[in-house]
């Protein structure tokens, strides 16, 4: 329940009900000193959902998704796979919020997605799925311990559709990966992916500023300030 | 059985821009109010501060501010013949929810329709010939003109601050504006705002290529506002966080801004949040509404009985209530009877992006607002002689581009991988140098015969309730339109200087998870003929005078323009005429 349907004073009535949560305002805006829904940081530190090798397997992917370079870490080290797992233990993982009545029938292309299963137990299917093709085609390995080329043909097989996984469409679950991994790596990074604003310094972003007024009319400029996150900078806390 | 509350003079049906404008109106007649909104009462500084509203994953990607699927949702189809499926996740349009509805997170690009748009059936068939027109094309002309609306569209551009360039005022072309645009009584309250670099570009190249680019109408503000309200609004910061986000400022016009603080302090209304309307109640004659049922979030049933009903929910869930509540005939797309569900349309959007050399270009993409730009309207409506080009209906276009958020705004050009090194390297060396329109070309949905809402049979809401059923999908007619406009879009962004243009056409058929915007339209739409109308020029039910229906719902085709400026002016025409003809004398204000 939600802090601000228990506001006292004059403009909140909580109907006299039980269970009743709807309230009647009037009279003035409502108002409670230090209201408030500001986002909680990931903390680093073990897999939430993730196994440990289902994690391992993903940072492999991460990483052949957004490659290291020397300017740039690459998807498993600017955090991408934390950002998956925190993402798939919380509301996105269980497809909270979204309408989940069956019956599930295949449709359309555009009719959207109509699986019963959510973004969790997918990703769980898939990796397990991966996982058993790597070691079958590549004599016991599994996807961490292959070559890079090695990784990149397969991942282009799912792409292309010539690499069939058991009983998952591969195809969508790389589709997924990508999305998730992209998403992570230009998410804030209080989302544990994006770390130390990685992503935002290599293409330019300021990050959270919200205020460009004196920007708007200088064109064609380089904007010269470091991005900045909603959790602020490293360098904005004291050393200690 | 549901409780029973003490009678109100008028149950408005959700708060959002037309409910707080018939509130404010109402309320000032001396009239006892309450509203009733599905939502939370939601504000700037618990739900999106300047601290933490810049979230892109949390409100862009994951629609913290809109309505959930589970609350309820559509079944969708393209063809009468398939299985409707249910919407599970958001995807082409994204309903709002909560107070100040789609206000609180939209980018307040605040349009006029174009004067022969609400004569569109007469207009067309003068100028082509009834023949010009597809068979199964069911346009009609609304039954209210731009002149019935112009003092209403005033005084919306007015209370929310509108800031842009007139074009005519009073019949006189004006420089710099839009000379296509109906005669203004007098200019926007506010100048427009400043134009990031690309935006300037755009309108450089158009001018170059013979065209009359003008600002975008934007309800961000270019400088401080105080409203006719006595409210006050701040002037934007050019964030980059205005569609899909509520703004952390007070620069965006909303219902929160504009109207709610002065409304909420008048002692004859009040606000019952989180709370679901699910029927309109009639009496035994069927003829006259009693008020309306709600069920709060604990489960329990209310009656709000009241004189007077309005419906100001979202346009398709204005159509779900009158289908549950009996109330006008159902569309029968095979007998081509009945009303409700009728003449529903969308939007037809497409996009160019622009690839642009990184050593001579670099448009900081994520100095932007919502309703920022640079446009032109030579190929919206009837600006232009269709004769030769075989379709109907336009659109504007231009630079619009409302941010450069990172997620969904690191474009690659064409032909490169969509993982890998390559493409981490395409990212970095475009990101400063592409332009991305958006809603670059902003197209017309005329309507069809076999468009339409319906309940579905199978799938049903939380209260057990069946869905509404979308049949939807483009015709031939809106796909000509769409490659004609994208090809005169894509010359402008090429004279920009773009070494690369990637044009993004709409394609058929219609699909459900590819964003357009959030412009449903029709479905109990306005006109002078019950047989094929849901509702009078005042907005007022055929079937049961004391329901008026605000919303998008009563448009009869969609023109090529964001819907929120003629919504508002809708509705305060409907409270103008609620005022001065209905409370004198509670029947239909027109005899059919």
């Amino acid at each position: 329940m939600k802090r601000r349907d228990f506001l006292a004073g004059t403009a909140i009535l909580v109907l006299s009900t039980m269970n009743s949560r709807a309230t009647v305002i009037s009279g003035g805006l409502p108002w409670t000193p230090n209201a408030g829904s500001p986002p909680v940081p990931v903390r680093p530190g073990p897999w939430h959902y993730f196994t440990s090798d289902e994690g391992h397997a993903v940072e492999a992917l991460a990483d052949r998704i957004i490659p290291p370079d020397p300017q740039t870490p690459g998807g498993k080290d600017s955090g991408c796979a934390v950002f998956i797992d925190r993402q798939l233990a919380g509301p996105y993982g269980r497809s909270d919020g979204l309408y989940t009545r069956p019956p599930f029938m295949p449709g359309t292309k555009q009719q959207g997605a109509q699986s019963a299963k959510g973004p969790a137990a997918s990703y769980r299917d898939a990796l397990a799925a991966l996982d058993k093709y790597c070691q079958s085609k590549h004599q016991g390995k599994r996807f961490p311990e292959l070559s890079d080329q090695e990784k990149d043909d397969l991942l282009k097989g799912l792409e292309d559709e010539k690499v069939k996984l058991e009983g998952v469409d591969g195809k969508a679950f790389f589709a997924q990966v990508i999305k998730d991994v992209q998403q992570g790596f230009f998410a804030d990074p209080l989302y544990g992916g994006n770390r130390d604003m990685v992503a935002w310094k290599m293409i330019g972003y300021p990050g959270a500023r919200y205020n460009y007024l004196d920007w708007v009319d200088r064109h064609n400029e380089r904007f010269p300030l470091p991005p900045v996150s909603i959790m602020g900078r490293t360098d904005w806390s004291p050393k200690t | 059985m549901s409780r029973k509350l003490p009678k109100k003079d008028v149950v408005i049906v959700g708060l959002g821009w037309t409910g707080s404008i018939m509130a404010n109106e109402l309320t000032d007649e001396g009239l006892d109010v309450i509203a009733i909104e599905r939502g939370p009462w939601r504000d700037t500084p618990t739900e999106f501060p300047p601290n933490y509203a810049q979230d892109e994953l949390r409100y862009r990607i994951r629609h913290e501010l809109f309505l959930r699927p589970e609350q309820t949702t559509f079944t969708f189809r393209n063809k009468m013949d398939q299985t409707a499926l249910p919407i599970r996740d958001w995807g082409s349009f994204m309903p709002p929810n909560g107070v100040g509805g789609g206000g609180v997170h939209w980018n307040a690009e605040t349009f006029r329709f174009l004067p022969s748009d609400f004569v569109l059936k007469t207009h067309l068939t003068e100028r082509y010939g009834a023949s010009f027109l597809p068979q199964d094309m069911t346009i009609q002309d609304w039954g209210v003109t731009y002149d019935d609306l112009e003092q209403h569209y005033d005084a919306f551009e007015y209370l929310t601050g509108t800031c842009g360039t007139a074009g005519n005022l009073s019949g006189q072309i004006q420089e710099g504006g839009n000379p296509f645009e109906g005669p203004r009584s007098r200019p926007y309250p506010n100048p427009p705002q400043k134009q990031p670099f690309s935006h300037t570009l755009f309108a450089k190249a158009a001018r170059d290529l013979g065209y009359k680019p003008f600002p975008q109408p934007s309800g961000n503000m270019s400088q401080a506002y105080t409203n006719p309200l006595g409210l006050h609004l701040g002037p934007c910061t050019y964030c980059g966080f205005c569609e899909w986000f509520g703004c952390g400022n007070y620069s965006k016009s909303s219902p929160q801004t504009t109207i709610l603080p002065f409304l909420i302090r008048k002692s004859n209304f009040s606000l019952r949040d989180n709370s679901e309307v699910i029927r309109i109640d009639l009496d035994r004659s069927g003829k006259h509404a009693t008020g309306v049922t709600f069920v709060d979030t604990g489960g329990v049933e209310w009656e709000q009985p009241a004189d007077l009903v309005i419906l100001s929910a979202y346009a398709i869930f204005n159509v779900h209530l009158l289908l549950h509540s009996k109330i006008g005939s159902p569309y029968d797309p095979a007998a081509n009877t009945g009303v409700v569900g009728r003449n529903f349309t969308h939007q037809t959007i497409s996009s160019v992006n622009g690839f642009f050399d990184n050593k001579k270009f670099n448009f900081n993409p994520f100095i932007s607002s919502g309703s920022i730009g640079m446009c032109i309207d030579e190929f919206n409506g009837d600006n232009f002689d269709h004769g030769p080009h075989g379709f109907v209906g336009g659109g504007y276009m231009g630079q619009v581009q409302t941010n450069g958020r990172p997620i969904q705004s690191t474009l690659v050009p064409p032909g490169t991988p969509k993982w890998g090194a390559a493409w981490k390297s395409a990212v970095r060396d475009n990101y400063l140098s592409t332009v991305k329109p958006g809603t670059g070309v902003h197209g017309s949905f005329y309507s069809y015969r076999d468009v339409y809402l319906d309940l579905d049979p199978t799938y049903k809401d939380r209260f057990g309730r069946p869905l509404v059923r979308l049949t939807i999908d483009f015709h031939d007619n809106e796909l000509k339109q769409n490659v004609f406009l994208t090809d005169k879009f894509a010359e402008i962004i090429r004279a920009m200087g773009a070494h690369t243009v990637d044009k993004q056409y709409r394609k058929g058929p219609y699909d459900s998870t590819d964003y357009q915007t959030t412009h449903l339209n029709g479905g109990a739409i306005m006109g002078t003929d019950p047989s094929t109308s849901a509702i009078n020029r005042y907005l007022q039910s055929w079937d049961v005078p004391n329901l008026f229906v605000m919303g998008a719902s009563a448009f009869p085709q969609n023109p090529g323009y964001n819907p929120t400026g003629t919504v508002a002016a809708l509705a305060y025409w409907s409270a103008a005429a609620i005022r001065k003809q209905y409370l004198k004398n509670p029947a239909p204000l027109i005899h059919a």
